[in-house]
C-alpha cells in the first residue's frame, strides 16, 4: 500500500471515528437509547477483539499458521489470569515470540 | 466542592493517563510492524484517537487486510463512543457549537469511566478534561516514541513484536471477558463466536474483511432482557 493510501485511510478512519463520537454529543438520546442498541453496542468489542485476537495469532496471508504468536498468546492469558500490569504481559508475549523464532529459525 | 474529592479526581485522571501511556508505545509499535511511518502513527492518535480502533485499523492493515476493511473495521469498534457521548452530553452540557466539536474527540472509554464516576456534576466535568488532556498527551507522546522505537528494530525483536499485537489485543478484550463483567456468559460466548467466525472466513475472504465479518456474532447476545427494556423506558 503506498504511503498515501495508507494516509487516506488513516485520515478517513479518523474522521468517521470523530464523527462517531460527536453523534453522541449531538443527536438526542432516545435515537441511541434503545435497548437493541445499546445490547449491539455493547458486544460489539467482544466480537472484533476476540476475532482480531484469533487473526492476529493465526492468519498468516489466508492460511493459518502455528508459531511463536501463539507460544506468545498462551503466555499473556496467562499473565493476564494472574493479574500481572499490561506492561508485563506484553513483554512476557514479546519475549517467547523472539525465543520461539529463534530456536525454531 | 471539597478539595480532597477534587484531588481525587485529578489523580484518577492522571493516574489513567500514566497507564494509557504503555499502550500507546505498543500501538506505536504495532502501527510500525503494519506500515505506517512514524508520522501516520502519531496522526492516528491525534486524530482518531480512541485505541481500540486504532489497534484493529492497523492490525488488518497488518494482516495484509484492505483499506476499506480496516477503516470498517476501526468505526464498528468506534460506535461505541457514539453512546458514551449520548451520557456524557447531560453531564458535559456543552454550550455552543466550537466546545461541542472540541469535546467530542475526548469521548473514550477512560473519560467516560471518569465523568460518569464523580459524584456530581461539576466533579463529572473535571475528571473528563483533567482525563481527557492528560490521556491525550501521554497517548500521543508515547505512541511517537513505540514508532521510532520500532522503526529502529532487527528481525528478532520483529517477531517478538508479532507476538506482542495479539497479547495486546487480548489485554484490550480481557475486562470484559473477567469475572465481574457485565453479561459475563453473553460476552464469552460473542468473543468465542467472533473469533469462530473469523477463523472459519479466513482462507475465503481477503484479508481483514473476516474482522468486520466477525461483528455477526453480537447475534449470539441475544434480545435485550426484560428489566433493560424497563430501564430504558
Amino acid at each position: 500500500m503506498s504511503s498515501g493510501t495508507l494516509w487516506a485511510v488513516v485520515v478517513v478512519g479518523s474522521l468517521g471515528c470523530y464523527l462517531l463520537k460527536l453523534a453522541g454529543l449531538s443527536v438526542p438520546a432516545a435515537w441511541v437509547e434503545r435497548p437493541w442498541v445499546t445490547r449491539v453496542v455493547t458486544f460489539v468489542p467482544a466480537a472484533l477483539l476476540a476475532a482480531l485476537v484469533a487473526v492476529q495469532t493465526l492468519a498468516s496471508g489466508q492460511g493459518l499458521v502455528v508459531d511463536g504468536r501463539l507460544a506468545g498468546l498462551a503466555v499473556a492469558a496467562l499473565a493476564l489470569a494472574l493479574r500481572a500490569p499490561f506492561i508485563v504481559v506484553l513483554t512476557l508475549a514479546g519475549a517467547t515470540g523472539a525465543l520461539v523464532h529463534v530456536l525454531t529459525t | 466542592m471539597s478539595r480532597s474529592v477534587r484531588a481525587a479526581v485529578l489523580r484518577d485522571a492522571i493516574g489513567l493517563g500514566v497507564a494509557v501511556g504503555l499502550y500507546g508505545v505498543a500501538f506505536g509499535a504495532a502501527a510500525d510492524a503494519a506500515g505506517l511511518d512514524p508520522w501516520q502513527a502519531l496522526a492516528m492518535s491525534l486524530l482518531m484517537f480512541t485505541g481500540a480502533s486504532q489497534f484493529a485499523l492497523v492490525g488488518v492493515l497488518g494482516a495484509g487486510g484492505s483499506g476499506p476493511a480496516a477503516i470498517g473495521s476501526a468505526l464498528l469498534l468506534g460506535t461505541r463512543n457514539t453512546v458514551y457521548g449520548v451520557r456524557l452530553a447531560p453531564l458535559l452540557a456543552p454550550r455552543g457549537l466550537l466546545r461541542r466539536l472540541g469535546l467530542a474527540q475526548w469521548v473514550i472509554d477512560e473519560t467516560t469511566a471518569l465523568a460518569v464516576a464523580a459524584p456530581d456534576r461539576g466533579l463529572a466535568r473535571l475528571g473528563f478534561l483533567a482525563g481527557g488532556a492528560t490521556i491525550y498527551a501521554v497517548w500521543n507522546a508515547t505512541t511517537l516514541v513505540g514508532a521510532l522505537g520500532a522503526a529502529a528494530l532487527g528481525e528478532t525483536a520483529q517477531a517478538a513484536l508479532d507476538a506482542v499485537v495479539p497479547a495486546a489485543f487480548l489485554a484490550l478484550l480481557w475486562p470484559r471477558l473477567r469475572a465481574g463483567a457485565e453479561e459475563l456468559a453473553v460476552a464469552r460466548r460473542v468473543a468465542l463466536g467472533g473469533a469462530a467466525v473469523a477463523l472459519a472466513l479466513t482462507p475465503f475472504v481477503p484479508a481483514g474483511v473476516q474482522v468486520v465479518a466477525a461483528v455477526v456474532a453480537v447475534a449470539l447476545a441475544g434480545r435485550p432482557r426484560p428489566e433493560q427494556r424497563e430501564a430504558a423506558a
